[in-house]
């Protein structure tokens, strides 16, 4: 149950866009059409659900303090917390390159419908956050962990495939020249966070 | 080549009119958040308060500065292959430093800002200019251009905060600005705009500062 709650929280209360702005750049570029936005929503749940769980094996087992504890005894006094910026995103990078190459492998597909997608997520601030995320709030067991990577996934396809469907239809819509493109989209990102933030209080 | 190229180019001064352009642009005409959409991820959710945000702005400025004029001052020795690893250690590694002088001298800002500061690594801005910018140009025209992305998006964040937190709570940088006698629960008539510290509302109000600018510099706008 607790991890439904987890679930259910990370998708619509604490979602990546609308309340930490999270993978905003690939957002407001890929958000053009429904097809592509939900090959960016797919792509980047895939990397989230991988890379969290991994990011936090690395962190409970090599970077908190003490946590080489299970290597050595006498290595329980070292603390390389402050490593954990260069060693996720180096975590984020190899494994996003590693997806590529498993990806191209197995399902030609599927690669091709992520194309350029698939390398660029290595720089999607929301991965990083995901495993920043994980670390600040001291989610306790892999499950979490990962139930959390994957939650932050859904919510973010959600929100883009949201976004990318509106903005379809705003091409029949008389907007203000100057707002056009950028502007207009940062308005309707923000009401739909709004819409999102009724969620608040589920609790299931 | 490059001789040629030093040969044409005689030594320009230090704060030649062009090197000036290169710190100025980026505040008006070709800010790197509103113009070219870069960075936009680490910075919206710190500007409820004012503080987080301009702690969050000079990190911000410091990181593009000497990312853009280390990678400068390697761009002929990093294999075109590699460069984005590169690039990431290098951003990574100054981050570091950043983040552990925040936690040194200005604890409680940068535990307001929590993730954020590693965010940093990812931030548009900074892939964006060193790609764009600094594996083409000299180190110190790189340093410039870093420094006048890093101030564009601290304007940036500057304002959204300003405007938020005077709305948003009646205060400037933790002072009381708006007085306590003009409050409802003080028998006045004026009362604190609550959404404004909702995180919907940055959008709303940076999608209000893009309409400002394209109103002002016609030739942004988008068709």
């Amino acid at each position: 149950m607790e991890l439904v709650n987890l679930f259910i929280r990370s998708i619509f209360i604490e979602n990546m866009i609308f309340a930490f702005f999270l993978g905003m750049c690939s957002y407001l570029a890929v958000s053009k059409t429904v097809k592509t936005a939900l090959g960016l929503g797919v792509a980047v749940t895939f990397t989230l659900l991988v890379t969290v769980p991994v990011n936090y094996l690395v962190d409970t087992k090599l970077l908190q303090p003490g946590a080489l504890a299970w290597l050595d005894p006498s290595l329980a006094d070292y603390d390389l917390s402050f490593l954990s910026f260069i060693i996720f995103i180096a975590v984020v990078a190899a494994i996003v390159q590693l997806l590529e190459m498993v990806v191209e492998r197995f399902s030609p597909s599927l690669y091709n419908a992520l194309g350029i997608f698939l390398p660029l997520i290595a720089v999607n601030c929301s991965i990083l956050g995901a495993a920043l995320f994980v670390q600040e709030r001291g989610y306790k067991t892999l499950s979490e962990a990962t139930v959390f990577g994957v939650g932050s996934g859904v919510g973010w396809a959600l929100a883009i495939v949201a976004l990318a469907a509106i903005r379809e239809r705003l091409k029949y819509s008389h907007v203000p020249a100057p707002l056009r493109g950028l502007g207009i989209t940062f308005i309707i990102t923000g009401l739909m966070g709004m819409a999102f933030m009724s969620f608040m209080g589920i609790k299931i | 080549m490059s001789q040629t190229t030093t040969k044409s180019e005689p030594k320009e001064a230090l704060f030649s009119k062009k090197n000036v352009k290169l710190l100025s642009d980026p505040l008006n005409g070709s800010n790197p958040v509103t113009v070219q959409v870069l960075g936009i991820c680490s910075s919206l959710a710190i500007t409820v308060k004012l503080e987080p945000a301009i702690v969050m702005g000079v990190s911000v400025l410091v990181v593009t500065a000497f990312a853009n004029l280390i990678t400068s001052l390697m761009r002929n020795l990093i294999p075109n292959r590699i460069r984005i690893i590169v690039q990431l250690v290098v951003v990574a590694a100054l981050v570091i430093v950043v983040d552990q002088i925040l936690k040194a001298y200005v604890y409680d800002v940068s535990k307001q800002l929590s993730v954020f500061v590693g965010l940093i690594i990812t931030n548009c801005i900074l892939m964006g200019r060193i790609e764009a910018f600094a594996l083409a140009n000299t180190p110190w025209k790189s340093f410039l251009d870093g420094i006048g992305n890093g101030a564009g998006y601290a304007a940036v964040l500057i304002i959204v905060a300003f405007i938020r937190e005077l709305l948003g709570s009646g205060q400037l940088y933790g002072y009381q600005v708006v007085p306590e006698s003009w409050y409802i629960h003080n028998g006045g008539w004026y009362s604190n705009n609550g959404m404004m510290l909702l995180p919907p509302m940055a959008l709303i109000v940076l999608a209000v500062l893009i309409w400002v600018q394209r109103a002002k510099f016609r030739q942004l706008i988008e068709d």
